[in-house]
């Protein structure tokens, strides 16, 4: 009898098979129930093509003084909120880190807190802050810093569990208070991490800080926002130009950094 | 005879209930010289040296140094204790991003607050002390350099300096040369053996090369099974003691 | 001659003095004061308050916008992962000639740049409200992500591998089948899982603009100061994305 050879076992065939029958069962589901109006399916390329045509050509004039003064604005909100979110997390990174925090609720208070910062989208931020503080780039920042605490935390905490006891051990042994063994043996295990992760989030929160205008939250988003709102789609173009340079420039200035950093 | 330095007192420990590790161990430690467990791995002689600086908890037992029990103490009384006790690690267990001189310095951590540690203004007497160290471990112009720059005989050199940094009364040395060539093994050992007879520190040390024990250490302690079987200088430890440590034959 | 114990590490020392001036001036320049914080504070406590407790009354518009944002999260992955795979394919330095490679990491480099509720708006403006502009912004959203890193991660395959495939007769399509898909099978995977993480967050969102979701429930209910319905909707995302992570977390601990 010939011996037959198969790649995946019955188990993994069967297992793979259920795989593939449920993703095409929920794509089924969401494309018969999600309501898509097939005339403007059909219309779609050319609507998409008119509005193209409006945003061209961007007119440079418009840069000056309102874009440039909202999008010096975007960037503090971004900066700013990056900062205050890394100083809040910073605890929590600490309390999640089953390394540094033995005690499992409160490890789970730490995640559940770093969770729900991450879940709650900047925009939803923003639109509590603008209900707190009233409109303005103060609702950005803390919308910034609350969104940035549950990603900084979270990979923080990740990166505290992978530093190696040793050292830490070693200081231990010599009876060093708790601060100065956080200090001189894991703070320096972490601190190519802690950077990255700050800049890979500021990177982000450039980008996010530029829609946070959309609800009132001050930045360049205020600016896109009335030029929809009053279809000067040219002034748009320009808004998007803006925003797409800063976001290109600070790629650029996070790469360049995090090369010098390792 | 003066009054012993360590006096270890019955002490037990059991990872899981029931397996014991340690059986009732009672040694004493005189205030000099350098004492060498010998034995198989696995037989407790790590777990007997961390049990003295508590880095693991005894299940049962008294450990006194100088007197003061050490098995109960807590929080600050505890890192008194531990400032007094220095330690040297198989793996070094350095800070590897900091520089030689900030790891030598972290043996002082327990004496120095915090802000200065922050702002690395540590006391000048405490730097000076450094660089005499480290050109007693023979490493005089190391002290900018990273760590993690250093080969494992230079590492292992920075460990003895940041132990002997803390002016112990006592130091503990988990199988200090394991991971060095035979060479700088000895390099080490003979290093470690002068520095603190001249600065009359007893040493603990775990050690599984039976010939560098027999060669530094003038008391040989000989561990199996999580017991002593064997206490007294190298000149008395003949071959049937070691078939009674390792088992076997063959490596004779 | 007394040797220097720390050497002054000046580049970084200006570095950190340079941000922490540069914080300071910016929130002057941003008018945040001291007082406005403390309006803030108490303002905040007012809020919480009428949040509390969460109004589940009108669960069934809550539940309706949910399934109409996990839609859009699904289908917008979904096309996005079909469209990155020849996308990223396309964008690799081992892989693609240079004339095709630039224009097509230019592309992928403008769907990454540009914040998926602008995309959304746009779409929105161009093809109306409702869930079509949400599944069209997320795609372009997911195809910048997805075909970036499978680029990367076919940039990183071991070539020895393809030119064994290649050497025995093969065609090009089984090349890319046998010699470069297997490498970057599970990472790919990866990244798929990643981005319906990433997009059903994001989905619960564009409705703010209009195109689709229980973003625009929230909105809606944020004007009319409904808090505590906001409250309901708020916590039902974070059970959502709670669910999604502990399940793509089970997942990737099972591919493993």
């Amino acid at each position: 009898m010939t011996r037959q050879w198969h790649r995946h076992s019955p188990g993994e065939r069967l297992g793979r098979l259920f795989l593939s029958l449920g993703i095409v069962a929920a794509l089924a589901w969401a494309v018969r129930t999600v309501e898509i109006i097939p005339e403007f399916l059909a219309d779609a390329p050319e609507q998409m093509a008119d509005l193209l045509l409006r945003m061209w050509p961007p007119v440079v004039a418009h840069y000056y003084p309102s874009v440039h003064a909202a999008l010096l604005e975007t960037i503090h909100i971004a900066t700013l909120g990056t900062i205050l979110g890394i100083a809040l997390a910073l605890p929590f990174a600490l309390l999640a880190a089953r390394s540094i925090c033995p005690w499992a609720p409160l490890r789970g208070f730490a995640q559940l807190v770093l969770v729900s910062s991450r879940s709650v989208n900047s925009l939803v931020w923003a639109l509590v802050f603008v209900a707190v503080f009233g409109p303005g780039p103060a609702a950005g920042v803390f919308a910034i810093a609350f969104r940035s605490v549950g990603f900084v935390g979270k990979l923080l905490a990740e990166a505290l569990e992978e530093t190696s006891r040793g050292p830490l051990e070693a200081l231990t042994a010599a009876g060093a208070p708790w601060g100065s063994r956080m200090l001189k043996g894991v703070w320096p295990q972490v601190q190519p991490a802690f950077w990255g992760i700050a800049l890979f989030r500021w990177d982000i929160n450039l980008r996010e800080s530029a829609v946070l205008g959309l609800v009132g939250a001050g930045g360049i988003g205020v600016v896109l926002d009335d030029a929809i709102n009053f279809f000067q789609w040219e002034r748009v173009a320009t808004v998007l130009l803006a925003i797409l340079a800063v976001v290109v420039i600070a790629e650029v200035v996070v790469t360049r950094i995090r090369a010098r950093l390792l | 005879m003066t009054a012993p330095l360590l006096e270890i007192t019955g002490l037990e420990k059991e990872y899981q209930p029931g397996r014991p590790v340690l059986r009732g161990i009672t040694l004493s430690i005189g205030a000099e010289g350098m004492t060498a467990i010998i034995g198989p791995s696995g037989t407790g002689k790590s777990t007997l040296l961390r049990c003295i600086n508590r880095l693991v908890e005894p299940t049962r037992g008294s450990i006194r140094l100088r007197g003061e029990e050490l098995t109960g103490l807590r929080g600050a009384a505890l890192r008194r204790a531990r400032r007094r006790i220095g330690m040297v690690f198989q793996e070094y267990n350095l800070v590897e991003r900091l520089s030689v001189m900030e790891n030598v310095l972290s043996g002082r951590l327990g004496h120095v607050p915090l802000w200065r540690a922050w702002l690395r203004r540590y006391p000048p007497a405490d730097v000076e002390r450094a660089f005499a160290l480290l050109d007693a471990v023979g490493l005089p112009d190391h002290a900018a350099r990273r760590a993690d720059a250093l080969s494992g005989g230079q590492r292992q050199r920075v460990g003895i300096a940041r132990a002997l940094m803390q002016s112990p009364a006592l130091l503990l040395a988990d199988e200090p040369t394991s991971s060095l060539d035979p060479k700088t093994a000895v390099e080490v050992m003979e290093l470690m053996a002068r520095l603190t007879g001249e600065a009359g520190v007893p040493v603990v040390v775990n050690i599984h090369n039976v010939d560098l024990a027999r060669r530094f250490a003038g008391r040989i302690i000989g561990m199996t099974g999580g017991a002593v079987v064997f206490d007294g200088p190298p000149d008395d430890l003949r071959d049937h003691h070691l078939r009674a440590i390792y088992g076997g034959e063959d490596w004779l | 001659m007394r040797r220097a114990a720390f050497p002054a590490n000046w580049p970084l020392r200006l570095a950190l003095l340079g941000l922490a001036l540069y914080a300071l001036w910016a929130t002057a320049q941003l008018g945040i004061t001291g007082e406005r914080l403390a309006t803030g504070m108490g303002e905040a406590g007012r809020f919480l308050a009428r949040m509390w407790p969460p109004n589940f009354a009108r669960w069934e518009l809550l539940l309706e916008g949910m399934l109409e944002s996990i839609q859009i999260a699904l289908l917008s992955t979904a096309l996005g992962i079909v469209l990155s795979l020849p996308l990223g394919l396309m964008a690799a330095r081992n892989l693609s000639p240079w004339w095709l490679r630039g224009p097509v990491r230019g592309v992928i480099a403008v769907c990454r740049s540009l914040h998926y509720v602008i995309v959304a708006i746009l779409f929105v403006k161009a093809l109306g409200f409702g869930a079509l502009a949400g599944v069209a912004a997320l795609t372009v959203a997911s195809m910048g992500f997805v075909a970036k890193l499978f680029a990367e991660a076919i940039e990183e395959i071991s070539m020895k591998q393809v030119e064994a495939v290649r050497a025995t007769g093969a065609s090009g399509a089984a090349v890319l089948l046998y010699g470069v898909l297997p490498q970057v099978a599970s990472r790919f995977v990866g990244f798929c899982i990643y981005q319906l993480d990433s997009n059903l967050r994001n989905s619960t969102l564009v409705g703010i603009v209009g195109a689709g979701g229980i973003g625009g429930t929230l909105f809606a209910a944020f004007k009319r100061f409904d808090y505590d319905f906001v409250a309901a909707i708020l916590l039902s995302i974070i059970a959502l994305i709670f669910a999604a992570e502990v399940i793509s977390g089970r997942i990737r601990q099972a591919l493993r």
